[in-house]
C-alpha cells in the first residue's frame, strides 16, 4: 500500500472525474433536452391550475381509488401546483449536475481569533470608555441609576395588567347552588328521577336565567354528568352516599387533571374515562382515581329531589371543580 | 459584449457607486459549499419557512380571529345553523368557498410539520457529526431556540381555527398555566382575557402567530445563516480536506441552481402531499365547546412527546397550607422540558469541559467515532420516542388490541429502562464498527473468493481498499482522556477535587476508543 494513507500528508487535490457530458457532445445534447422537457412539465402543471381553478365547479368530485371521492378542484389545483414547482426545480438541478461547471474549488479558513494587538486595544478602549463615565467616584449617579432603571422594569409588566380580569373566586365557584335544578343538556328540560335506568348516563347543566346563551366560561365548569346504579353497587362512606339520590351519583364532567370533558363511561366496569390523558375513575367509589396521572376524584355533587319531584342540586360543589391552581385549597 | 452584459455592468455599475459593494460581494461570491446530502436538511428548514410564510400570508387574508359568536350558514351541510366562533366559521370557508384555499391550508399544516422534521434532522445531523463545536457554539444554541419557537409557533398555529380538537388543546394549555405555583392563575386569567376559554386567547396568539413569533424565526434564521456564511461551512473527512480550507463547489453557478431547484423541489413536494393527503380536517371536529370532546384527541407530532410524559405521569399532588402544587402537570409539562431544552442548547460546552478540547473544529466527526456522544444522542432519541408511543397509547390501544394500561406500564417502566440501554448497545455497536475500520485497514476488504494456499488450506481473498477510503478511516484523532491529578506534587488535595473526579470520570468514558493502526502496523502488512 501507499504512503497516502498517513493523514497528515493531505496536500494532494481532490480528484476530478470528468462526465459524460463533459466530453460526449451526444451526451451533452440529450441533457439540454431532458432540461427542456422537465421545464415544459412545469408549464403543463401551471396551465392544469389555472383551468381547474377557472373550468372546474366547487362541487364536482371524483372517485380516484385508494384515496376515495375526492374534490376535482382542490385537486386540480393542488396536483397543477405541485407539478409547476417541482418540474422547475428538477430541471434547475439537472441542469446544474450536468452542464455546469462541477470543479470542486478550494477555499481557505482563518482562525477566529483576532489578532492580540486589536484585543489589546478593545480592551483599552472599552476601559478608558468605562473610566469616562466615573460610576465608581460618583456614587449619588450610580445609586439613582440603579433605582431609575429597577423603576423603569415595572411599567411594561403593568402595562400589562389589563389584558384579563383577576381571577377573584371564578375558579371556586359554578352555577350549581341550593335549589339549582339539573337541566339534560341538550335540551334544557328538568328530569325526574324516573326519567334515568339504571345503568343510564346523562349529561346535565344548572337551570340559569338565559339558558341559550350560557358563555362557554360556564360551560368549562358547569356540566355534570348523572350516572344511575343500583344503590348496593356503591362503596361509598355515609356522607357521599347521602349525596346520592336512589342511586343516582352525580360528578363533575370537568377533569381533575385538566379540565377535558370526562366524557367515556364503560358499562361493565362502571368506569368513567378521560381520553385526555385516559386518567380513569370508579363510579362506585366516588370517582376515586384508579388510572392515569389525575391526583384527584372528580368533585361530587350534592342532589336531591324538590316539591315538583325535579332533580335538583342540594348544595353548591363542596369544593372547586377542574384542574388545580396554585390557591385551590384542597385538604 | 451582449446587451444583456452591458445592463448587468450598468445596474453594478449603479450600486457599487453608491454602496462600494463590489468587493464584499466579490468575496461572498467565491465562497464555496461542500457537497453531502445531509447538508441539505437545514436548507429544508429554510425552505419550509419560505412556504410557511408564503402559504400563511394567504390564509390571513380570509381568516377572522374572533372568538365571537356567529351562526354559520355556509355551504357544509352537517354544521348549517349552529353556533360557533368565527374564526372556527372562517376556517370552514376557507375550506370551502375559496377556490384552493383548503390547498393552502393543507399546505401551510404539511409545511409545518415539515419545517419541525426537517429541524430535529437538522439538529441530529449537527449533533452526531459534531459539527456544534467550536466555533459553532452560538450557531447551535440559535438552532435549539429556532425549535423550541417552532413548537409554540406550531401549537398556536394549529389553535387558531378553534375546532373541538383546538379548544381541548387550548384547555390543557390553560391547565399548565395554572399549575404554576403562585402567579399561574393570574396568568392565565390575562392571557385568556378571563376565566377559560375567555374572550381575548384567539385573537391574541394570532398576533403573535403572524407577527412577532415569525418576526423572531427570520431575525434568527438570518443570524444563523449569515453565521455559517461567515464561518463558512464544516466538511466530512477526505483526501485534500483539512481544519485550514474547506473543498466544494462556488456559489455560482452550482451551489445557486441546486439550492434555488431545490426550494422548488420541496415546495413542490409539499404541495402535492397536500393536494391527495387531508391534514387537520377540522370540518369534521366540530366547533369548540369545553362540555364535550372527541375520543382520540391527539395533538401534532412534535408535541406529542410532550402529552406522552403528561399521560404518564404519577398522580401526584402535595396540598399544603391552602394551597396545592400539581406534579403531574409540572413535572412532565415543565420541569423535564425545561431540563432537556437546557441540557441541548449547553450541551457544546459540556462536551469541551469534558474533553478539554477547546480547538477550533471544521472537519466532521463519523459518529462511530465518538461512542459515548453518539450513545447519548441514541439515548435522547430513544427517551424521546417512549414518551411519543406513550402520546399515542390510545392509538395504538385500539389499532393493535392492546390495553391502555399495558403500554402506559411499559412506558412507565420503559421511560426509565430503555434510553440507558440504548446507551449501552450504542456505545458497543460504535467500539465494533472502530474495530471493523481497523480490520479493513490493516486486511483489506472481504471478496468472497476463497483460495486454496499449496497446503491444502483454505483463505479468503482480501482485496485491498482504496487509498481514499483509507485516508477517511484514518483520519480521526485518537481521543485520550484528561489528565487530572486529585492531588498536587506535594499531596495536597487540589480545590474543586469533587469536580475534577467527574471531570475526570467522564473523560475517562469519552475517550474509550479503538486503538488507531500505527504507522508500524501498516509497514509490517506492507512486508507480508
Ligand atoms: C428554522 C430552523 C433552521 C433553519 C432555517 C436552519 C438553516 C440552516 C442552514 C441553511 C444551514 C447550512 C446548511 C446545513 O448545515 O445544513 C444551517 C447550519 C447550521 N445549523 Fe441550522 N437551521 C435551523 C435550525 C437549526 C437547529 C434546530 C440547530 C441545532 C440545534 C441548528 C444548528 C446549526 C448549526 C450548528 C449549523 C452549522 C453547521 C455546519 O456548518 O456544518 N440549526 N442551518
Ligand atoms: S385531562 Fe383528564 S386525564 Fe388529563
Amino acid at each position: 500500500m501507499s504512503n497516502e494513507l498517513t493523514p497528515t500528508d493531505n496536500s494532494v487535490p481532490p480528484q476530478h472525474a470528468p462526465r459524460a457530458t463533459d466530453i460526449n457532445p451526444v451526451s451533452e445534447k440529450r441533457a439540454e433536452q431532458q432540461i427542456a422537457i422537465l421545464f415544459a412539465l412545469s408549464g403543463i402543471g401551471s396551465v392544469l391550475l389555472i383551468y381547474s381553478y377557472i373550468f372546474v365547479a366547487k362541487d364536482v368530485f371524483i372517485f380516484i381509488p385508494v384515496m376515495g371521492n375526492q374534490n376535482a378542484q382542490q385537486l386540480g389545483i393542488g396536483i397543477g401546483m405541485a407539478m409547476s414547482l417541482f418540474f422547475i426545480g428538477i430541471a434547475a438541478i439537472h441542469w446544474a449536475k450536468t452542464l455546469m461547471p462541477d470543479k470542486e474549488v478550494i477555499n481557505h479558513r482563518h482562525e477566529f481569533r483576532s489578532s492580540d494587538e486589536d484585543r489589546d486595544e478593545l480592551v483599552k478602549t472599552v476601559k478608558e470608555g468605562v473610566a469616562g463615565v466615573q460610576l465608581g467616584r460618583r456614587k449619588l449617579i450610580k445609586r439613582s441609576l440603579g433605582a431609575a432603571i429597577g423603576l423603569f422594569a415595572l411599567p411594561p409588566v403593568l402595562l400589562l395588567r389589563d389584558l384579563g380580569p383577576l381571577p377573584k373566586k371564578q375558579l371556586e365557584t359554578t352555577n350549581w347552588k341550593a335549589g339549582t335544578r339539573l337541566l339534560t343538556d341538550p335540551g334544557n328540560r328538568p328530569i325526574f328521577a324516573s326519567d334515568l335506568e339504571v345503568g343510564a348516563v346523562v349529561q346535565v347543566l344548572p337551570a340559569v336565567e338565559h339558558e341559550d346563551e350560557r358563555p362557554l366560561s360556564d360551560i368549562a365548569k358547569d356540566p355534570v354528568l348523572l350516572i344511575r346504579l343500583r344503590p348496593e353497587d356503591f362503596q361509598l362512606t355515609p356522607e357521599k352516599f347521602a349525596m346520592t339520590h336512589e342511586g343516582i351519583i352525580a360528578f363533575s364532567k370537568i377533569c381533575s387533571h385538566m379540565g377535558c370533558a370526562v366524557a367515556l363511561y364503560e358499562q361493565q366496569t362502571k368506569h368513567l374515562l378521560c381520553p385526555c390523558h385516559q386518567s380513569t375513575f370508579d363510579v362506585t367509589r366516588g370517582a376515586k382515581v384508579i388510572f392515569g396521572p389525575a391526583a384527584r376524584p372528580l368533585p361530587q355533587l350534592d342532589i336531591t329531589v324538590d316539591g315538583e319531584g325535579y332533580l335538583v342540586a342540594r348544595a353548591p360543589f363542596n369544593e372547586p371543580v377542574g384542574p388545580s391552581f396554585w390557591e385551590r385549597n384542597s385538604q | 459584449m451582449t446587451s444583456t452584459e452591458k445592463r448587468i455592468g450598468n445596474a453594478a455599475n449603479f450600486v457599487d457607486e453608491r454602496l462600494g459593494a463590489a468587493g464584499w460581494v466579490k468575496k461572498s461570491l467565491n465562497k464555496v459549499f461542500p457537497d453531502h446530502w445531509s447538508f441539505m436538511l437545514g436548507e429544508v428548514c429554510m425552505y419550509s419557512f419560505i412556504i410557511l410564510l408564503l402559504s400563511g400570508t394567504f390564509l390571513t387574508f380570509w381568516f377572522d380571529p374572533s372568538q365571537r359568536d356567529v351562526i354559520y350558514n355556509g355551504v357544509y351541510e352537517p354544521l348549517k345553523g349552529l353556533k360557533m366562533s368565527a374564526a372556527y366559521a372562517s376556517t370552514l370557508d376557507i375550506s370551502f368557498e375559496v377556490r384552493g384555499g383548503l390547498l393552502m391550508r393543507q399546505i401551510h399544516h404539511w409545511a409545518a410539520n415539515i419545517f419541525m422534521a426537517a429541524i430535529v434532522a437538522h439538529l441530529l445531523r449537527v449533533f452526531f457529526t459534531g459539527a456544534f463545536r467550536k466555533p459553532r457554539e452560538f450557531n447551535w444554541i440559535l438552532g435549539i431556540l429556532l425549535l423550541t419557537l417552532g413548537l409554540v409557533e406550531g401549537l398556536f398555529g394549529y389553535s387558531l381555527p378553534d375546532d373541538l380538537l383546538s379548544g381541548t388543546g387550548l384547555r390543557i394549555t390553560s391547565a399548565i398555566i395554572q399549575a404554576i405555583p403562585v402567579v399561574g392563575t393570574y396568568i392565565s386569567f390575562f392571557l385568556f382575557g378571563g376565566a377559560f376559554p375567555g374572550v381575548g386567547f384567539i385573537p391574541r396568539i394570532f398576533t403573535l402567530h403572524i407577527l412577532l413569533i415569525p418576526g423572531i424565526f427570520l431575525a434568527v434564521i438570518t443570524i444563523h445563516v449569515m453565521l455559517v456564511w461567515y464561518q463558512k461551512h464544516t466538511q466530512f473527512p477526505g483526501v485534500g480536506r483539512t481544519e485550514t480550507n474547506v473543498v466544494g463547489h462556488p456559489i455560482l453557478p452550482v451551489y445557486m441552481a441546486k439550492a434555488g431547484g431545490f426550494f422548488f423541489v420541496v415546495f413542490g413536494i409539499i404541495a402535492f402531499l397536500s393536494a391527495v393527503a387531508s391534514i387537520n380536517p377540522i370540518w369534521l371536529y366540530g366547533p369548540y365547546t369545553p362540555g364535550q370532546i372527541s375520543a382520540g384527541s391527539q395533538p401534532d407530532w412534535y408535541m406529542g412527546w410532550l402529552d406522552g410524559l403528561v399521560r404518564m405521569a404519577p398522580p401526584l399532588e402535595t396540598h399544603a397550607f391552602g394551597h396545592t402544587i400539581s406534579w403531574n402537570i409540572l413535572i412532565p409539562a415543565v420541569i423535564v422540558p425545561g431540563i432537556v431544552f437546557t441540557g441541548m442548547a449547553l450541551y457544546p460546552f459540556i462536551e469541551s469541559w469534558i474533553t478539554g478540547d477547546k480547538r477550533e473544529h471544521h472537519l466532521l466527526d463519523r459518529p462511530r467515532n465518538v461512542p459515548n456522544r453518539t450513545a447519548l444522542g441514541v439515548m435522547s432519541i430513544t427517551f424521546v420516542m417512549v414518551a411519543l408511543i406513550n402520546g399515542g397509547n390510545d392509538i395504538l390501544a385500539t389499532n393493535f388490541d392492546l390495553s391502555i394500561n399495558q403500554i402506559m406500564w411499559f412506558s412507565r417502566v420503559g421511560i426509565f429502562v430503555l434510553p440507558p440501554l440504548a446507551f449501552v448497545i450504542t456505545k458497543r455497536l460504535c467500539l465494533s464498527l472502530q474495530r471493523a475500520d481497523r480490520e479493513l485497514l490493516l486486511h483489506g476488504s472481504e471478496t468472497g473468493r476463497l483460495l486454496r494456499l499449496p497446503h491444502g488450506e483454505f483463505v479468503e481473498v482480501h482485496a485491498p481498499i482504496s487509498p481514499e477510503k483509507a485516508f477517511i478511516l484514518q483520519s480521526h484523532e485518537q481521543p485520550v482522556a484528561l489528565a487530572i491529578e486529585e492531588v498536587d506534587a506535594r499531596g495536597v488535595r487540589r480545590p474543586g477535587a469533587i469536580k475534577n473526579k467527574i471531570q475526570r470520570r467522564l473523560s475517562k468514558a469519552h475517550a474509550v476508543s479503538v486503538p488507531k493502526v500505527t504507522e508500524e502496523e501498516m509497514k509490517e502488512i506492507e512486508h507480508h
